[in-house]
């Protein structure tokens, strides 16, 4: 039998580092789309935070525990990463694999906010997006997820199939950041 | 001009696309007649002022109707799809 070699969405693309800041792959798996049905998020919220620690959060939150993390990801739909679906979520919202379907990279480093405020329409200071703050918004014409982790550090996920083109994107902001701070 | 997401927040217009008129969502009953069919389906109003249109969040997927103004581009308020009284 042919044997496949598994490869992630940005393998040879990263790491990027370019003046202070670097480009990195996150990989995300287990990764499950969960989509609470009508009137069912109270009891989707308890099971969550029964099984995994983290409840069903609320809109532009990321909520993480003991490395599992969830994340808003649209009107009534979130991500859940580092872990599976408790069992009992089944009947009560829509589950989705979706380990294979992003993209996400770290960017990171002294003036990755600089960079990423080239391409992303939100105000991203530290003061108006503190950590843990997660928006669905645009890098540059490309429909995103923008997650700031640390003070100093955000996560960039897109379509897998945009992997490259993030990758573009993010190395072109930086490269015109470091010529700035030249 | 800037759009506010019920959800999101403020956010440029270019994370949003136009879905037209607000009273796509106000359908007639099944046996309204086709009066008010035709006046759903068809008819349109073209307003200098307030306005109430629909309009779709790309990035999160939210549909929201927005009261604004097609003189000054103001827009009034926003408010979940979800939530407006049919
Ligand atoms: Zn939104």
């Amino acid at each position: 039998m042919v044997k496949l070699i598994a490869r992630t969405p940005l393998d040879g693309l990263t790491p990027v580092t370019i003046g202070t800041v670097t480009v990195t792959e996150v990989t995300l798996d287990p990764m499950t789309m969960i989509a609470p049905f009508k009137n069912q998020l109270a009891k989707v919220d308890a099971l969550l935070k029964a099984g995994d620690g983290v409840g069903f959060p609320a809109p532009n939150r990321m909520e993480s525990s003991d490395g599992v993390r969830i994340l808003w990801a649209g009107q009534g739909r979130a991500l859940l990463i580092g872990a599976d679906a408790p069992a009992g979520l089944r009947g009560l919202a829509a589950l989705t694999d979706q380990a294979d379907a992003s993209a996400c990279a770290q960017i990171s480093g002294a003036g990755a906010v600089d960079a990423l405020a080239r391409l992303v329409p939100v105000d991203l200071r530290l003061s108006h997006f503190p950590v843990g703050q997660t928006a669905r918004t645009f890098v540059n014409h490309m429909a995103a997820s923008v997650t700031r982790t640390a003070p100093d550090a955000f996560e960039v996920m897109v379509m897998r199939s945009m992997g490259q083109t993030l990758i573009h994107e993010l190395t072109e902001a930086m490269t015109n950041i470091a010529a700035r701070n030249a | 001009m800037r759009i506010t997401c019920p959800l999101c927040g403020t956010r440029d217009r270019r994370e949003f696309t136009w879905q037209g008129d607000a009273l796509a969502i106000h359908r007639p009953a099944r046996d309204a007649g086709p009066e008010a069919w035709d006046n759903y389906i068809h008819l349109r109003e073209n307003p200098a002022g307030k306005t109430r249109d629909l309009w779709y969040h790309d990035p999160c997927g939210t549909w929201a109707v927005a009261e604004r103004d097609t003189v000054t581009h103001a827009v009034h308020s926003t408010t979940l799809v979800t939530e407006v009284p049919r």
